[in-house]
């Protein structure tokens, strides 16, 4: 093990966990608000859950360490990455690749994270914040996304923000298991395909909500 | 067939460089682009004036030595071959070609075109030595290999290490590079002995000489002029971890 994270790969292995982490993390979250579709009880009894589980409060301060760690060594990286070509070229790249987010995945991500602040004040600061600091939570869940998602402009940054997402999980799904060497020439083209498919799945699953409250669907708050 | 080169001139590493436009008429389309820019530096000479510095050697696409950025592209505008492979009818008439050197810390310009790669050469010397016993020439089946594990360490040791893969890369990467080299030695129970410390040694090496690191874009294994595969970039990423953790 000794100095494996001064290494490039080492640095590297630490990006593809932690954002594999996160991808898990992902799958959980949006299982979540998709109870939002079914009922309003559902959904405050979801977000219960989230707040009073011994589980779930172990695991938040993991999850902001993964996020942390994630964000922190993408910067690190990064900078080395720029490094290597001090003198840029003249005519930018021709050259076709699988895809687009893969060369802007850094960029992709500072969009996703700048949105990720919006939301954690508009929602989680309201919301499961209030559990950890004693606070008073919201009594009813579902009126503050029955409330924000009323609003056009709101949900168009939430679309914008989750298509942002589906590139930087499209990418960087696969991308982890080549980064951990579990990948060949077979599994290459199979891991892309199950990527896309997982980040679309997600994508679509997180887009329904606003969609659903936008096109008036949604109970009237209790 | 006539055409407008944008070609970068620098006298040495240190100085300033800047791109120098010429024209260039009655090339034929099946000269190769390298017989091209003979054909410039011909005149260049004739007029008195510097010609062009670029490197080449075997101009049968195997020993690696041509390099160019042409038109934003790594070894130009054709797939899985060497610029001395190119020939200038891939290009329209009449078109603006832009040649740069190789971009990249690792590999600073010595002059004009022609870069400094032996980076490559010291990355190959961290990777060490292979054991095998001295003597005669042993029995072609004494070591029986099978085909498919043959077959991938040959396509590795395809590599020429032109460095195009690094040129190509928006992080400057010698990942394919590296890949190509452990991949051709671990998948041979030769190579095998000492293949852990060889990942180890060789990628240290590659940072230490200010390659970028990969994020897995796959530009590398598209301008491939031998067409290697990123599976061999899992396959170091396997060596490379399996062996820090043994440590």
């Amino acid at each position: 093990m000794s100095n494996i994270f001064c290494s490039s790969i080492g640095k590297k292995l630490i990006m593809s966990l932690s954002g594999l982490f996160l991808v898990i993390f992902l799958l959980l979250h949006v299982s979540i608000n998709v109870t939002a579709l079914f009922s309003q009880n559902a959904y405050n009894a979801a977000c219960r859950f989230m707040d009073t589980n011994i589980l779930i409060q172990v695991m938040v301060p993991v999850l902001a360490l993964g996020f942390a760690v994630h964000i922190l060594f993408s910067l690190i990286i990064t900078v080395k990455n720029q490094k290597a070509r001090p003198v840029k070229y003249s005519v930018s790249s021709k050259t076709e690749t699988s895809s687009w987010a893969a060369k802007n995945m850094f960029v992709i991500g500072v969009i996703v994270l700048c949105f990720l602040g919006l939301h954690l004040t508009h929602f989680w600061a309201k919301m499961q914040l209030q559990h950890f600091i004693g606070g008073h939570g919201e009594d009813n869940p579902y009126a503050l996304v029955y409330t924000l998602f009323g609003e056009w402009y709101y949900c168009v940054l939430y679309v914008v923000w989750i298509a942002a997402l589906y590139f930087h999980i499209s990418h960087g799904f696969w991308s982890a298991f080549q980064t951990l060497g579990i990948n060949n020439s077979k599994w290459i083209p199979r891991l892309q395909i199950i990527a896309k498919i997982y980040a679309i799945l997600v994508a679509l699953a997180f887009i329904s909500i606003p969609l659903y409250f936008i096109l008036g669907l949604g109970e009237p708050p209790k | 067939m006539k055409f407008k080169l944008k070609i970068w001139r620098q006298k040495n590493a240190k100085a300033k460089g800047q791109f120098e436009s010429f024209s260039i008429e009655n090339i034929s389309s099946d000269t190769s682009f390298l017989e091209m820019l003979d054909i410039l530096n011909n005149r260049l000479i004739s007029e008195g004036k510097e010609p062009i510095a670029f490197d080449h050697d075997c101009r049968e696409g195997i020993c690696g030595m041509c390099s160019l950025y042409i038109n934003g592209r790594a070894h130009g505008p054709d797939d899985d071959v060497t610029t001395c492979q190119l020939h200038m009818r891939k290009f329209r008439d009449g078109d603006t070609i832009t040649i740069e050197p190789w971009r990249s810390a690792a590999f600073p310009v010595i002059r004009d075109l022609a870069v400094n790669r032996y980076a490559f050469d010291q990355i190959l010397q961290a990777g060490g030595f292979v054991s095998v016993n001295t003597g005669g020439v042993p029995d072609g089946n004494a070591v029986p290999i099978a085909k498919p594990d043959a077959d991938e360490a040959m396509d590795a040791a395809a590599c020429i290490g032109c460095g195009a893969c690094v040129a190509t890369c928006k992080n400057g990467s010698a990942m394919l590079f590296v890949a190509a080299r452990v991949s051709s030695l671990a998948k041979l129970p030769q190579g095998r002995v000492e293949a852990t410390g060889r990942a180890k040694a060789m990628v240290a090496k590659m940072d230490e000489l200010g390659f970028g690191g990969c994020t897995n874009t796959q530009a590398c294994e598209a301008e491939c002029p031998k067409a290697i595969s990123i599976s061999h970039i899992a396959r170091l990423n396997r060596e490379f971890l399996c062996a820090k953790l043994q440590d």
